[in-house]
């Protein structure tokens, strides 16, 4: 049988997570596949409901990443970021949703070796996780 | 200046009695206009109405177990930009609650406004108060009032208040600027005023009342009256918890839900001018709902319920008064006060935050630091 390959999806910052993305992969660094990456100009655009909906939808987890605090390029925008996921995180579990699912990360443009290890660490808990249910759970 | 004052009752009629009240606001108080409750149908379900003849308050009834709106959303209107005057507005305490709310979203202000708070001893749903007030004379008000106090709320014919008012933990007006109370006193021959600002100092002053001290039994009054709808609240919060706790039950809880969205139109602290499940951004391609059928095998119709409860209670939750409109609004009777009571009481938990407390109290999603919730990044700064 094949093995199970979770979905993530990855709401990333244009000025920093997305360009650690991209110099992990012209550095060639090999990471598992599972990640479908959307680009965002700040994670500060990222509204709750993108992140509901992904997972009401059946993505396995959702990841958002941003600069660290002090680095964003809009100035305060991943710190709003961070309590929309605190409030997502409240949220969520008390509806079954397991709060590993949910996975907020600060990764520099010159990171690119931390995004690879954090999508490998990711996929890894994801898979030991199994699917989300979701979908089969709502009509 | 009277801090602490007794108002008489008439004819043991504390209706009556506040109707003689308002009229002073307007002639003594230098007050504009008075935002109060009245039974235009002369019967019937109270609206909230402005009046600026003090000859106007023949029906205005704001002790009438009934809750039609949550008023904020009125107050907002009226207090938006200045309004050239100062509106005394009659208000239940989750009402205030919900105004502060407001006033922190900058949908309100408190400068012209004058909050003048009732004891809330609580209301019936919507229909419920059309039935209990039906054939009962104007006297109504102040048969629910006297038995209310004494812990009776139901009627004979099965009625009772609406399971938010059962579960409210806020009877006493916080933030008014001027606090009628009941509790405690005897309310067919006197109601407890008390000031809970410098301007309402400065109201009661005017009105000349004469300073005295706080009744007795106010305080064991309002202590057994918290004990009884805080262990109700802690039984409901339990139930709904274990009632939603995974999407399945989630699903089963809201399988009545048909999208009309009252629920977030009665809210008082949904103040979007524009929702967003109201754009086309929901307005989905026919083929669209036929993909998302075939992946699943079956779709409800309309389509994303949960999504809409899920995503509204990201919005607001952290901003619920628990005043119940919600449910009161609910054509199919779900309970989604109690769903969203209980999601809110964990999320302003969260944030070390409460709905309504003050108006100096930064809404959580409006403020953030730079160092903080650090777990939420696994521990990184």
């Amino acid at each position: 049988m094949k093995e199970y390959e979770p979905t993530i999806i990855a709401f990333v910052c244009n000025w920093c997570t997305y360009t650690a993305a991209d110099l992990a992969g012209t550095s060639r660094l090999i990471q598992p596949h599972n990640v479908r990456l959307i680009r965002m100009m700040c994670t500060g655009m990222v509204d709750p409901k993108y992140v509901i909906k992904s997972l009401l939808e059946g993505a396995d987890a959702v990841l958002i990443s941003g600069c660290h605090p002090g680095d964003c390029h809009y100035i305060n925008g991943n710190l709003k970021a961070r309590r929309r996921v605190k409030l997502l995180k409240e949220i969520l579990p008390r509806f079954g949703f397991d709060e590993r699912r949910l996975k907020m990360t600060w990764i520099g443009a010159s990171e690119g070796i931390d995004f690879a290890e954090t999508v490998r660490s990711m996929v890894l808990e994801i898979k030991a996780l199994g699917p989300n249910e979701a979908r089969r759970q709502i009509m | 200046m009277a801090k602490r004052a007794m108002m008489e009752v008439v004819d043991q009629d504390p209706v009556a009695s506040l109707q003689i009240l308002f009229g002073r606001l307007l002639e003594d108080a230098e007050i504009g206009a008075v935002l109060v409750a009245q039974h235009l149908n002369k019967g019937g379900v109270p609206m909230p109405a402005l009046v600026t003849d003090p000859e106007r308050f023949e029906y205005a009834d704001p002790l009438a177990p009934a809750f039609p709106i949550n008023a904020a959303k009125i107050v907002s209107r009226l207090s938006r930009r200045p309004a050239g005057d100062t509106v005394a507005a009659v208000l239940r305490p989750c009402e205030i609650r919900a105004f502060i709310e407001l006033v922190k979203l900058k949908q309100g202000n408190m400068h012209d406004v004058l909050l003048l708070g009732i004891d809330c001893l609580g209301a019936f749903g919507n229909t419920d108060y059309a039935r209990y007030v039906e054939g009962k004379g104007s006297r109504s008000s102040v048969d629910f009032l006297t038995a209310a106090i004494q812990g009776k709320t139901s009627t004979e014919d099965g009625l009772d208040i609406s399971p938010a008012c059962k579960a409210c933990e806020h009877p006493v007006p916080e933030n008014a600027d001027v606090i009628i109370g009941m509790l405690g006193v005897d309310v067919k021959s006197s109601l407890f005023l008390y000031a809970g600002t410098p301007r309402g100092e400065e109201l009661l002053s005017k009105l000349n009342f004469s300073e005295i001290r706080e009744p007795e039994d106010r305080r064991s009054a309002v202590v057994e009256l918290l004990e009884r709808r805080i262990a109700y609240r802690d039984r409901m919060f339990e139930k709904t918890t274990e009632a939603t706790a995974d999407l399945e039950k989630l699903t089963a809880y809201l399988a009545n839900c048909v999208n009309c969205y009252n629920c977030r139109v009665a809210c008082p602290v949904c103040y979007c001018k524009e929702c967003v499940f109201l754009t086309d951004v929901f307005d989905h391609e026919p083929a669209q709902y036929l993909r998302w059928a075939r992946r699943k095998g079956i779709l409800k119709m309309p389509s994303d319920t949960i999504f809409y409860h899920l995503t509204r209670l990201a919005h607001m939750s952290t901003a619920c008064v628990g005043c119940g409109q919600c449910s009161n609004a609910c054509p199919n009777n779900i309970p989604v006060m109690e769903l969203f009571r209980t999601i809110a009481a964990c999320t302003q938990r969260a944030f070390g935050y409460e709905a309504g407390r003050s108006a100096d109290d930064e809404p959580p999603l409006s403020a953030f630091r730079e160092r903080e919730f650090s777990e939420v990044t696994g521990g990184k700064d």
